[in-house]
């Protein structure tokens, strides 16, 4: 070989220790993805849930810009699609930059994209992903701050008992998320002696008439729907039309403002409309009066629900980055020490709560609400009285 | 006045509503009957001693019981997929190539209707409305669709259409996809940057969420109420009444006349003094106008819009379209009835079905009383 090209490769090289040496500290860039519905019908609730994320970003990377790395956003839409988010779960992982992900909202899209984070050891804080699976696959890479649906159906199961239900008609929505917490309630509500009149899945997202001619017949006294508003109040506003006065329940996905713009004062009639959601309102959180003041300032709307999980979900990702800096002498930390970093975390103390992760991810106390639909007024859906309060651990 | 009241012809008017009456009720017996011996079939087996043990009654009467709700909802949607169905079989009878598009322009409607109604809410209108201007405001909303969905359909038709005219077959069909495909991210991208929303909601106004009590049946130890709303009856006529004047204009006017003389050989047509752009751009105006409308019906039916709203619709429109003789315009009118019914053994048995009546224009072939 020729001198040059020993010359050549010896500046090559001097450049790469150079580059990644504290010489160049000013731009050394991590960047933290966040991966939820930003289009799509799903998309009130996603496009929030990144909002909190970026807010997250200005306010509490100050840690780290004072250590010479400056963090970047980088924003992904799933589409509420598992397809999409596992393609861009791909992309994500080819990106050496990006050291965590925030994300996802339907546990359908998390759990297949999170085998891609998984396979390259990327950590993933869910904000608001409640099925089981998520974090009982025992990945170290997966935390959540949420609760899980193994407790939020045996809630509602509880609360419908609580309230002399005694026949219930369950429908979900056949993806993972909505067929498994409705599994989960129609399992408590069986033991607890309620009769199940049916147990019906269907995608079906405006004519729901074929599925009302079943219920009106069995009549029963709560009509639960496991999945997403968009299909619910649907389901809900065609049943009232009917003619059915009984009580409707639901889940966290029907917590959204734009679930009573589509049912409307039919939501009130009759027994009213209930949810359990591992998401409460403001009043319920007392750190979050600050980040809706910050949130209307900076976005100018109210924060959607999760939209404080995606601050809280951010937050810890940067702290556990920052702990990570730390322990690796001040230079960017491998996407594993970041990992370790998250599920290291003692008492992170958060606007919706403080977190310990137990030792497969979950939230060592979580927090369940019931929920009461209680106006016809989009704007009001914040207000909202909170009927039950549980803080209950996750399940062995 | 005279001459005019002379000139329309009454038979042709009516002949169509007869068709559908006969039609739409001949469906719903043979339907309705097959369904109950499939209720009989089924009583003895499994499937009937489920539903027995959860409610207390036999299969068959549950059947029956159930089965004049769904006949009248299944005439509903039937309706509204009839009117959707209508600009596939307009298109397809001209051009001989099915509008993909037609979907994406049944959307469109959908939402100029619904955003004309958001924004008469806005102002503080509409509730506000007596009930005859509640009327007024959604006859309204109507028209804005009609004309919004037309307008886009003409201008497809210029962009996408008219230069393949003479290409081959695949080629405007290829087409039709991608301009589906670029209305339905149209659409999208408009509403995120105007509104920001993806779901949009028909306003409840006036009184069409109003139920009309028709009758109770006893069913084990509750009740079954039959009824019918208010936005069903207005989507029942509003198909009815756009189905006859289509019928109308294609079979008993001088334009109709020039539609299916295109229709049937383009280039005599032109011989004959009759300019074949114009009846072709005409054909797409009704049949986009007549999808509007029926985006607009939809919504009121259904309530919540987003942008891939004409998709299923538009499949199952086009499978009556199919099943009404899309392809074999012959000298009757024909009628259309498909037949969904799903049947889920476990753990309720749930029966529906929608029979579609679907009076196919006829195109091709002139009909005595016009010729």
């Amino acid at each position: 070989m020729t001198k040059r090209a020993w010359i050549v490769i010896s500046l090559c090289i001097a450049a790469g220790i150079a580059l990644g040496s504290q010489a160049f500290a000013a731009d050394r860039i991590i960047k933290i993805a966040t991966q939820t519905p930003l289009s799509g019908d799903q998309s009130a609730i996603g496009v929030d849930m990144k909002r909190g994320a970026e807010l997250a970003l200005e306010q509490l990377s100050g840690p780290l810009t004072a250590l010479g790395i400056k963090v970047e956003l980088a924003p992904f839409d799933d589409q509420a699609n598992p397809d999409t988010g596992v393609a861009n779960a791909k992309r994500i992982v080819s990106d050496p930059a990006i050291l965590a992900v925030v994300g996802h909202f339907n546990s359908g899209v998390q759990i297949p994209s999170s085998e891609v984070y998984h396979a390259s050891g990327l950590a993933n804080v869910s904000p608001g992903n409640t099925n089981p699976k998520v974090t009982t696959r025992g990945y170290l890479e997966v935390s959540r701050i949420v609760g899980r649906d193994d407790v939020q159906g045996v809630v509602g199961a509880n609360f419908a008992f609580g309230n002399t239900v005694k026949s219930v008609f369950i429908v979900h929505d056949k993806t993972a998320y909505g067929q498994g917490i409705a599994e989960f309630f129609k399992q408590k509500a069986e033991q607890m002696g309620m009769k199940v009149l049916g147990f019906e899945g269907t995608e079906e997202k405006a004519n729901f008439d074929s599925l009302l001619s079943p219920i009106l017949a069995g009549n029963p006294d709560l009509v639960y729907f496991g999945g997403i508003y968009p299909q619910a109040s649907v389901l809900f506003k065609q049943a009232r039309e009917r003619g059915y006065m009984g009580m409707f329940l639901s889940d966290d996905g029907y917590d959204s403002a734009d679930a009573v713009k589509i049912g409307g004062a039919s939501l009130l009639d009759g027994a009213g409309t209930y949810y359990s959601t591992v998401s409460g309102p403001a009043s319920a959180y007392p750190g979050t009066a600050k980040f809706i003041q910050d949130f209307k300032a900076k976005f100018n709307a109210a924060p959607q629900p999760f939209a404080a999980q995606g601050y809280d979900s951010m937050g810890i990702c940067l702290k556990a980055i920052e702990n990570a800096v730390k322990a690796n002498g001040n230079a960017i930390p491998t996407r594993e020490a970041v990992a370790k970093a998250i599920r290291a975390l003692k008492d992170y103390s958060g606007i919706t709560g403080t977190f310990t992760f137990n030792e497969i991810g979950d939230p060592t106390v979580a927090k369940y609400f019931v929920m009461k639909v209680n106006s016809a007024d989009p704007a009001k859906w914040n207000e909202n009285p909170v009927v039950q309060t549980l803080d209950i651990a996750p399940p062995k | 006045m005279k001459r005019f009241v002379k000139s329309i012809n009454i038979r042709e008017m009516l002949r169509p509503l007869g068709q559908m009456l006969i039609f739409s009720l001949g469906s719903t017996v043979i339907l309705s009957a097959l369904m109950l011996a499939l209720a009989l079939i089924l009583d003895r087996t499994i499937v009937g001693q489920a539903l027995f043990q959860r409610l207390n009654v036999s299969l068959y009467t549950y059947t029956l019981v159930n089965l004049p709700q769904v006949a009248i909802d299944g005439l509903t949607i039937g309706f509204v997929y009839a009117a959707i169905a209508l600009g596939y079989t307009m298109v397809y009878g001209v051009l001989e190539f099915i509008n993909f598009a037609h979907s994406e322009i049944f959307a469109t409607g959908a939402f100029v209707g619904v955003e004309v109604l958001i924004g008469l809410e806005k102002f503080g209108i509409l509730s506000g409305a007596s009930l005859a201007m509640a009327y007024g405001y959604l006859l309204l909303a109507i028209i804005a669709g009609m004309l919004a969905a037309g307008a886009l359909a003409v201008s497809v038709e210029r962009v996408a259409y008219r230069p393949l005219r003479h290409a081959s077959r695949l080629v405007p069909l290829i087409s039709a996809i991608g301009v589906s495909f670029l209305l339905q991210d149209l659409i999208r991208l408009t509403e995120s940057l105007t509104t920001g929303q993806y779901n949009r909601i028909m306003p409840t106004f006036g009184n069409f969420d109003h139920r009309i009590l028709l009758g109770r049946m006893t069913l084990g130890a509750t009740h079954i109420a039959l009824g019918v709303s208010i936005k069903s009856i207005i989507v029942i006529v509003s198909a009815v009444l756009m189905l006859m004047g289509l019928n109308y204009m294609v079979n008993a006017t001088k334009v109709g006349k020039a539609i299916r003389a295109v229709a049937q050989d383009p280039q005599t047509a032109s011989l004959m003094g009759i300019d074949v752009n114009r009846v072709i751009s005409l054909t797409f105006l009704v049949g986009g106008m007549l999808g509007g409308a029926a985006g607009v019906l939809y919504a009121l039916k259904f309530t919540r819009i987003d942008p891939f709203v004409g998709f299923f619709p538009g499949l199952k429109a086009f499978t009556a379209a199919v099943l009404g003789g899309i392809g074999n315009m012959t000298g009757e009118p024909c009628s259309a009835a498909s037949f969904s019914a799903c049947w889920r053994p476990t753990p309720a048995p749930i029966w529906g079905f929608s029979p579609w009546a679907l009076p196919a224009p006829n195109i091709k072939t002139s009909s005595p009383s016009a010729s």
